[in-house]
């Protein structure tokens, strides 16, 4: 029987799927951006298991399919998500009040089933004209904000940006564990160009002002830069695929590979000199199951290497310094984005790796009116509080509080662990030969005796720092052989999976920030 | 004209490029002594030296001209 209710429905349907005008589709193709419902395709193992939410949501308005926003649960790598979509092409993607309530809705979902949430965000922000019914209400727009914050650590939240994420909506990729940009595409800012010169009468474009790359290389608001929506969905799956649907599971463990048969030997990485530079990624290549590497924060505060691998399948955070890029000595920003990644890694019961190769803290006036005590701060807290298996190893030297915020012994680590050729001290051999014998040195008139002097007194000092001298103190716990430490590394992670630590009763610490 | 800047202070313990030399992105162009550590400093964009703004010895502060590309 012809059923005329089920042909308009399906006609309705249909046109919603649409989403908006034609014109804003070719717009959308002209900017290399994916309609909404196609980005879901990609994100989604299989789009047949999509279920959504308020499909009809401000039909009554006509021309505001969906009122601009896919909510809705799919699965990601077999693991059910919630998600929500702005879709560019109605209203370039602004929030009114529908909009604002099937967020609020999908989120409450994703609290309650406990499964990860995930935020496609292409949106101009609020509809000034709805402002009443979406903004400043129990249920307006802050109310996404405020379930953001609650559902931190509980279950992961990840956010790509494909547009802009203007003034308020700025917010939402700020609350999310991993921000990920399309470059050229995606901008982040809290007043545009056009307000800043009419405001503050600054003249800037809008991808120096809150472009991606910017975002992704010098505020460290974003995580990932992507090359286009592919790739930058393609990264979304990655990322969850080291997660547990919430924090009361453990991360997925998949089969694991041996390291890169291309990588350099592990044995020949480490230069002898103490003050040359390698390169911290040969190390981490040579270690960890072959392309499991997933960098985060890659272009941002560099001297420092944060990702998620695999040792044979299991998920770990790596926090590695980089003496490739200044010297691997620790700033502000290296420090900031340490606490982060390791805050990500504990909330989620992903066991932590410290490779330490770290001179210290960068010392000087420009750090210290940066505030870099703070920064260090907020490292040192993070790392102190993981109570997720973690395990330290000085790979060659750790110096002064750089030693502390690399989770050495006094930190609790699992084990701290040491390579053959490490030096742990307050400083370095050159800088405390100076300053406990500066005047002595001054002294010594003759420029050859004084050198002979210094010499002397560093190899002194060398024996002091000696790494079997501290390993018979038991400061460090084990020395082990670079060949042998993948293996080291996979049996103790083995061993410490069944760890169970609350770090203290009491509310919550009064965060250094 | 791009300039290569420092992004640490420390001192120039060397500089391994003359005026007049063609450089590619991602080349250590000098390298400066910071916190006892050689922290090597690249060019960040494909061009020629114009000109070398500092010598070996001289102090530089995060940010400070190492390099003029052309």
């Amino acid at each position: 029987m012809s059923n005329q209710f089920e042909d308009t429905l399906r006609e309705r349907i249909a046109e919603i799927h649409k989403g908006g005008d034609e014109k804003y589709h070719v717009k959308n193709k002209e900017q290399n951006k994916l309609f909404v419902r196609d980005r879901l395709k990609l994100l989604f193992d299989d789009e047949s298991f999509m279920l959504e939410d308020g499909l009809f949501a401000n039909f009554t308005a006509g021309d505001l399919p969906a009122d601009g926003v896919v909510t809705g649960i799919g699965k990601v790598n077999g693991q059910t998500v919630c998600v929500m979509a702005n879709d560019s092409t109605v209203k370039a993607g602004s929030w009114g009040s529908r909009t604002v309530e099937k967020i609020i809705r999908i989120q409450e979902t994703a609290e309650k089933m406990r499964v990860p949430m995930v935020y496609l965000v292409d949106s101009a922000g609020a509809r000034i004209t709805d402002q009443l019914e979406m903004f400043p209400g129990r249920r307006g727009a802050g109310r996404i904000f405020y379930n953001q914050v609650k559902l931190s650590g509980k279950i992961p939240q990840v956010c790509v940006l494909f547009g802009p994420s203007a003034a308020g909506g700025a917010y939402i990729p700020a609350f999310c564990d991993i921000v990920i940009m399309v470059d050229k595409n995606a901008s982040m800012y809290l007043g545009s160009p056009r307000m800043a010169e009419m405001v503050i009468g600054e003249k800037v474009t809008l991808e120096e002002l809150g472009g991606a790359r910017m975002h992704c290389s010098v505020s460290g608001v974003g995580d990932v830069l992507a090359a286009n929506e592919e790739e930058a969905l393609a990264a979304a799956r990655r990322h969850l695929s080291f997660f547990p649907a919430n924090y009361t599971e453990k991360p997925p463990v998949i089969e694991g590979k041996a390291p890169n048969p291309n990588a350099k030997d592990i044995t020949t990485i480490i230069p002898e000199n103490q003050n040359a530079p390698f390169n911290m990624h040969d190390f981490i290549d040579a270690l960890v199951d072959e392309g499991s590497f997933f960098e985060i924060k890659k272009l941002f505060a560099q001297e420092l290497v944060t990702g998620l691998a695999r040792l044979d399948g299991k998920a770990v955070g790596i926090i590695a310094n980089q003496p490739r890029v200044k010297g691997g000595v620790l700033f502000g920003d290296s420090a900031d984005k340490a606490a982060r990644f390791i805050t990500l890694c504990d909330a989620f019961n992903i066991p932590v790796l410290f490779l330490a190769d770290v001179p210290g803290f960068m010392i000087g006036t420009a750090v210290e009116r940066a505030g870099i005590i703070r920064h260090g701060a907020k490292m040192i807290s993070a790392m102190a509080e993981a109570t997720v298996p973690k395990i330290s190893v000085i790979v060659r030297k750790a110096y002064g509080a750089g030693l502390y915020a690399m989770a050495s012994s006094a930190f609790e680590p699992d084990a701290c662990l040491a390579l053959p050729n490490a030096q742990i001290a307050v400083m370095g051999p050159e800088a405390a030969v100076n300053a406990v014998y500066s005047n002595k040195i001054q002294a010594i008139e003759d420029p050859q005796e004084r050198q002979a002097f210094i010499m002397e007194k560093r190899k002194e000092y060398q024996e002091d720092i000696d790494i079997y001298l501290l390993a018979s103190n038991l400061i460090v716990d084990g020395i082990v052989p670079p060949s042998e430490l993948r293996r080291e590394l996979i049996t103790r992670f083995t061993a410490y999976s069944s760890k169970q630590q609350v770090f203290t009763d009491r509310k919550h610490s009064v965060y250094p920030v | 004209m791009k300039n290569v800047t420092a992004n640490m202070a420390g001192t120039v313990i060397n500089v391994l490029v003359n005026a007049g030399d063609t450089v590619s992105a991602g080349q250590d162009v000098v390298v400066l002594e910071s916190m006892k550590m050689e922290v090597p400093v690249q060019a960040d964009a494909d061009g020629k030296v114009a000109e070398v703004k500092v010598n070996i010895g001289d102090f530089v502060n995060d940010g400070d001209v190492l390099l003029v590309l052309e």
